[in-house]
């Protein structure tokens, strides 16, 4: 049987736990296409006129599935920890896509609430693979190694690798300016709708620091600097990186991807922003929808890192003048 | 202190004299203006909310009249609203206004704050009794507000002066603000109904019913819906809405602390599209939707802030109830640019629509 899982959303978080978790099950994996123009046409025909762009995008990429396929993988991700849950959006996404998209396929709906605790991930994953093999041993070697390949990828990106941009640590730590480039990972780390700001920063010296790269426990070390706990995990990892860089000062700036009509981020950016205004921290916020242009992007993290620059050489000269 | 605080509807009226009577003194916020919206959208990000925004210039307006204290109630998610103070807060003190900002969180979480926020805006010595007293007058007076509405909701369709209603509704809704006793509002209570139903009413013509669902702010707000339910009562609609403030208040505090399951009903009929609670009121549209329908309405609105996150998850789903029930549905979004004329043009097409399959469906049964 073949099951589909579109390479959206939650995608570039947990899809080599996924992938492993089906193979094992002797499932075949077909991972919809990389974004192309019709993926993102495709989604923004069919979705919702004011949904965000990821969530059209989304839309698009089950479409490309859905006559390869079986069945499609579409999680109900709810929460991974007691202090938040997802986005909204990605609560009521099966609903979503259900009852817009015509003709589909099954879908494979599980709900994942991990609120009670981690050990609710092997009964989820146990019902999951009872659709598909009556073995439990093999439902728990697909878990136990599932599991493994999660970390495997986790820690790569720890390492400063960015797998899903076929990246590694020496491509994006060579460069002179440090930047904390903060985005949800679904924005970031797809080439074509990010239209390639990661590489663009790389290639104009950069070297950037992106939110898996910075331990969870760092991350919650700044979790009290928030009067109130945001209530989305994605958007709490992305407001606790920022202030670690905040604290610590180790990059020259910081760039906050966002997308058009994301609902929480208006939230995150405006806090992120005057935060950053009253230390004085560099702070860029780009805005990707599905007409953002190519130059005008690449005008402005020029004009960004350049002036980082600019101010580095300041910064020096005056210590040098001071000292 | 001087106490500012959210407008929405007849409320204000009646968090006053709730705050007055406990002591405080305090900062009536105007009605929400296109001078509270330009506030709001100067200072609020581009994609915030409407009701972020409009709340936003209240308190502005409300500082700028020499407010020093704004309360507002917060929230547990998963969507914004309960994060709207924190936000605002900051975004206020930036522009260099000095105050202290008491956000009422639900119950079931934060009982000890809110025991402790509640304290603070108690300013006179009172009695236990007489603070339930307080209570009930205020509650009371809600009531009669969200009655005198609803029976202008009832009315509107059949006047035969245009206009009236909503004139008339206006005068009760003074004279139930006059009120200072439960006494009075009995007494009170007697009065608008006979005033509303002295109205002049046509008796040959059967209104279209439409149900109005969507996110709390822009439903109770007619300053964020531009007035929708007098402009659909005038095209002949008999409106009725998911959503009181006293229905609001109570499913959501006092259902919270006891952990009760609010609606009941409409979440179940919510559940074949609508599979999880995603915050605002998008599962609530939803289901009530569905019980619309059930009820033989010819058709439903659904108003939201342009961006909000429940209800564009309820917007997509909404299609799929107007087909299974062969219900026609409007689904509106709102944003600062939302001009009354254009609304208007759309809403008498829909309703245009809805009179015309009606009549064939008449035709169908005669
Ligand atoms: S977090 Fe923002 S971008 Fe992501 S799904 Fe929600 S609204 Fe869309
Ligand atoms: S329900 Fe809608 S309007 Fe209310 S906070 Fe959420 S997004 Fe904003």
């Amino acid at each position: 049987m073949k099951i589909g899982i579109p390479r959206a959303l939650s995608y570039y978080t947990y899809y080599p736990m996924w992938k492993t978790f089906f193979q094992i099950l002797g499932l075949e994996v077909v991972e919809s296409d990389a974004t192309t123009k019709k993926i993102m046409d495709d989604g923004v025909k069919e979705a919702v006129t004011d949904a965000c762009s990821p969530i059209k995008l989304y839309h698009g990429h089950v479409m490309n599935l859905m006559d390869k396929v079986e069945c499609i993988f579409v999680p109900r991700l709810v929460s991974i920890n007691r202090e938040a849950t997802f986005c909204p959006k990605f609560l009521g996404l099966p609903d979503m896509i259900q009852y817009t998209i015509n003709n589909l396929p099954p879908l494979l709906s599980p709900r994942i609430d991990l609120k009670k605790g981690k050990g609710e991930l092997l009964k989820i994953c146990y019902r999951v693979g009872s659709k598909f093999t009556k073995n439990p041993f093999l439902i728990y070697k697909a878990y136990r190694n599932a599991i493994q390949e999660l970390k495997n990828y986790a820690a790569s990106f720890l390492k400063g690798a960015i797998p899903p941009l076929k990246l590694d640590s020496s491509q994006t730590q060579k460069g002179d300016i440090a930047l904390a480039v903060l985005g949800y990972p679904y924005m970031l780390y797809d080439p074509y709708f990010s239209l390639n700001l990661i590489k663009k920063l790389i290639d104009l010296g950069a070297k950037v620091y992106t939110l898996e790269m910075l331990p969870e426990k760092a991350k919650l070390k700044q979790a009290d600097k928030l009067k109130k706990t945001l209530f989305w995990t994605y958007s709490n990892s992305i407001i606790r990186t920022a202030y670690h860089f905040f604290e610590n000062k180790r990059v020259d700036g910081v760039i906050h991807i966002t997308a058009f009509g994301c609902g929480p981020d208006f939230i995150v950016d405006k806090l992120m922003e005057l935060e950053a205004k009253e230390i004085q921290m560099p702070f860029l916020t780009v805005i990707l929808d599905e007409q953002t242009g190519e130059e005008g992007l690449k005008t402005r993290l020029e004009a960004f890192v350049d002036m980082l620059r600019l101010r580095r050489i300041r910064h020096e000269n005056n210590i040098s003048l001071h000292g | 202190m001087k106490i500012t605080y959210p407008y929405m509807g007849n409320s204000h009226i009646a968090i006053k004299n709730l705050l007055e009577r406990l002591g405080n003194e305090v900062v009536v916020p105007p009605r929400p203006s296109k001078k509270t919206l330009s506030y709001g959208t100067q200072h609020a990000p581009e994609f915030a909310c409407l009701p972020f925004k409009i709340l936003l210039g209240t308190y502005i307006e409300g500082l700028e009249m020499g407010a020093d204290t704004i309360i507002s109630t917060g929230g547990v998610g998963p969507c914004r609203a309960g994060l709207y103070t924190t936000l605002q807060e900051r975004i206020l003190r930036s522009l260099g206004y000095e105050f202290d900002f008491i956000t009422l969180e639900p119950p079931s979480r934060y009982l000890n704050a809110l025991y402790k926020n509640i304290k603070k805006i108690i300013n006179r010595p009172m009695t236990l009794k007489e603070f339930w007293h307080v209570i009930r007058f205020v509650w009371e007076q809600l009531k009669l507000f969200d009655m005198a509405e609803r029976k202008s909701f009832e009315i509107r369709p059949l006047e035969v002066n245009q206009g009236e209603t909503s004139k008339v509704y206006r005068e009760c809704v003074d004279i139930i603000a006059e009120a200072r006793t439960i006494e009075e509002l009995k007494e009170i209570k007697n009065e608008v109904i006979k005033k509303m139903d002295s109205i002049d009413r046509r008796k040959d013509f059967e209104p279209v019913k439409v149900g109005l669902v969507g996110e709390i702010y822009v439903v109770l707000e007619p300053a964020a819906n531009l007035e929708i339910e007098e402009t659909l009562g005038e095209l002949g609609v008999y409106v009725e809405r998911s959503m009181f403030f006293t229905h609001y208040t109570v499913s959501n505090a006092i259902m919270d602390l006891f952990h009760l399951a609010g609606e009941r009903n409409v979440k179940k009929a919510a559940r074949p599209f609508f599979n999880e609670m995603c915050g605002g009121h998008g599962r609530e549209s939803v289901g009530n939707a569905v019980l619309y329908a059930k009820r033989g309405f010819d058709g439903v609105i659904q108003l939201s802030p342009f961006t909000c996150i429940p209800e564009i998850v309820a917007k997509s789903v909404l299609p799929a109830v107007a087909k299974k029930y062969d219900i026609s549905v409007l689904s509106l979004s709102l944003d600062e640019q939302t001009g009354k004329a254009g609304l208007r043009t759309r809403l008498e097409a829909f309703v245009d629509l809805l009179f015309k399959k009606k009549q064939k469906k008449e035709g169908r049964f005669a």
